[in-house]
């Protein structure tokens, strides 16, 4: 179901949806989704993400304006047949208790008129995309743990292979490094099946490192800014966005400046193991026989016999090469002698930057960019 | 008293004949079970449309309490006077009284299904019809089971007004020992009331749990009860709760795995 980028899948034209209380949860919103792009609303509580999302699949009626799908009003569609071709994912995953794994990611393709046999057939080969092993498929959701259960929503969403799936703060019930799982694993699996998706959740961090297109909405259902992460960043709109964005909106910036430019420095390493190691004034950075980091010894440390981990203080986080400028940062300022370790792709140390080193050549790359008029993305 | 007790229960002439234990035991049961099955007719389906639909639970909360409020013996008395036949004036009375815990059951029972449940059943295009039988009555079975017992309970309990009114059924056995101050025959015919009580509720519990679906078993039936209500004033408050702050630092590695 590729479709060619810049063709509109979602349009959003003067939609206002008003609840019978007089509050106004979105406020005349004019916006288009791209076809194959993860797009994100963003914003605080009570700022109509959504109840946008909702009015995609009408799960919420406008109050004026319209919803297009692919050019067709969704006003035109039976509720019931539109949601089964729109994917749908909600927190906690919203399974079927009394239903196992496998029959609750069969569920649309049975809705649909599929044979059972064909619809599980179909939902085994949909756990094994999300990373689940094939027992899981019997087991029953309250037998899942949160993200496991987060994993089956998102079968049971891409179930009957629908173009558009939209996702309401699908990870924020599960835990930070758990859901950091679950996002690239919606990268990996969007670069594969290339779906539209729509994405909503309270979380800036999120926002920036899942979409290719944020929507920031501000309170009373205002759409605020609609750009691309590193724009939204670099450049908000105005001061709603800024504050929304954070004071570490600097920081976070960093994920979208490329750290090909990076020339790691060379570092005294001794490998773990080795009879007799004595350090100088320097760190020694600690390596196992593959060369893959384990850890720092500290400056005038004496060591009889082999070097044990023991003796080792915990490195910091690893950089690999290439990849943007907050991880480098990140290396150095984690790492105890100061020094961030840099890894090639596999995991193997390949030297060493500091924090100056990573601010250095962020300002050359800022004055690159700044002398082209367009940043290009 | 008790060997008394055991005396009567073992005397072979009271096994036989039209007020044989037997006969009696079978009449208390045919009550109870037609009123019982007439009670889940009725309340049964009216249970799960204001539990599905969310329309006129005030009113059924209010009804009910008003029904649980009747006495028993003075409707069948009341009903007896009015109707005339005695059968009738009993299972209309008994019915009444069943009605109560299936409504509340079966209300409840749909009304308290995670509201997320509901929200996904809908969202991934179930129609109203789908809905209420693949997600709201499977996961309202505990409920609905449970109104369903108790009912029974309270029939086979109060089915001994039958008696009163010049019908057969185990309060026979109670009112005509009180009657001829036959205490062993008064505390035979309790005794046997309670054993039907039990056994009826041993045979429901295993129907419940053949009925129950095993993933709500293996959840603890009575979890199925605690979840939180559906429909919540305003969609977007629940992600407050969640928030984790903005700050939050990453591991150096990760962003590659951007698409881009």
């Amino acid at each position: 179901m590729a479709r060619a980028w810049g063709a509109r899948l979602i349009e959003f034209q003067s939609v206002t949806k008003a609840f019978d209380d007089g509050t106004v949860a979105v406020n005349d919103l004019d916006l288009t989704v791209e076809a194959g792009t993860i797009t994100v609303f963003v914003g605080p509580s009570g700022c109509g993400k959504t109840t946008s999302l909702r009015m995609v699949n009408r799960m919420v009626e406008p109050t004026s304006g319209r919803v297009l799908v692919d050019g067709r009003d969704v006003r035109s569609a039976d509720p019931a047949s539109l949601r089964r071709g729109i994917g749908y994912v909600i927190q906690h995953a919203g399974l079927f208790p009394h239903r196992t794994v496998l029959d609750n990611v069969a569920t649309v393709p049975l809705l649909a008129g599929w044979t059972r046999r064909r619809a599980r057939s179909r939902a085994a080969e949909l756990l094994e995309v999300v990373g689940l092993p094939e027992e899981v498929g019997r087991r029953y959701p309250a037998q899942l743990s949160g993200g496991q259960q987060q994993r089956v929503g998102v079968a049971r969403a891409l179930a009957a292979d629908p173009p558009v799936l939209l996702m309401d703060e699908p990870f924020s019930a599960v835990d930070p490094v758990v859901r950091e799982g679950l996002q690239d694993e919606l990268l990996r699996l969007q670069s594969e099946l290339d779906k539209t998706v729509l994405f909503v959740t309270h979380d800036i961090d999120e926002a920036v490192r899942v979409g290719e297109r944020v929507a920031v909405f501000a309170t009373g259902g205002v759409l605020a800014q609609y750009s691309e992460p590193p724009e939204l960043l670099a450049r908000p709109a105005n001061d709603f966005v800024a504050d929304f964005v954070g004071r570490d909106r600097g920081y976070r910036g960093l994920s979208f400046v490329a750290g090909a430019a990076l020339r790691p420095d060379e570092v005294e390493t001794v490998t773990v193991g080795a009879p007799g190691v004595v350090s100088g004034d320097e760190w020694l950075l600690a390596l196992d026989e593959d060369r893959r980091p384990r850890g720092w010894l500290r400056p005038r440390a004496t060591v009889a016999g082999p070097l044990s981990e023991q003796e080792l203080e915990p490195g910091g986080s690893l950089h690999t090469l290439g990849l943007p400028l907050r991880g480098a940062l990140d290396a150095a300022l984690s790492s105890p002698s100061g020094r961030g370790v840099v890894v090639d792709r596999d995991g193997r140390a390949v030297g060493v930057v500091t924090a100056h080193q990573v601010l250095e050549l962020l300002s050359t790359e800022r004055a690159a960019a700044d002398s082209e008029p367009e940043g290009g993305r | 008293m008790i060997p008394q007790l055991i005396e009567w229960l073992t005397d072979p002439a009271h096994w036989r004949g039209p007020d044989g234990i037997p006969k009696r035991l079978l009449e208390h049961l045919y009550y109870c079970l037609v009123a019982a099955g007439f009670a889940t007719l009725v309340a049964l389906p009216v249970g799960l449309f204001i539990g599905h639909t969310g329309r006129g639970g005030t009113l059924l909360v209010g009804a009910g309490n008003a029904l649980r409020a009747l006495p028993t013996l003075g409707l069948v008395t009341f009903l007896y006077l009015v109707v005339g036949g005695t059968q009738t004036a009993t299972l209309i009375g008994l019915v009444v009284l069943a009605v109560p815990p299936i409504l509340a059951g079966a209300y409840s029972g749909v009304q308290q299904v995670d509201r997320r449940v509901v929200d996904a059943a809908v969202g991934v295009g179930m129609t109203r019809w789908q809905r209420l039988w693949q997600v709201e009555v499977p996961n309202a079975m505990p409920l609905i089971l449970g109104g369903i017992r108790n009912a029974v309970l309270q029939v086979v309990a109060t089915a001994a007004v039958a008696a009163y009114v010049g019908l057969g059924g185990l309060g026979r056995y109670v009112l005509d020992g009180i009657r001829a101050v036959d205490y062993p025959k008064v505390l035979a015919g309790a005794l046997l009331v309670a054993l039907l009580a039990i056994l009826l509720d041993v045979v429901l519990s295993g129907v419940q749990w053949l009925v129950v679906p095993a993933g709500l078993r293996t959840a603890g039936v009575g979890d199925v009860g605690r979840r939180r209500p559906r429909r919540p004033a305003r969609r977007e408050v629940r992600g407050e709760t969640t928030d984790t702050g903005g700050g939050r630092v990453d591991g150096g590695a990760g962003h590659g795995l951007r698409k881009r």
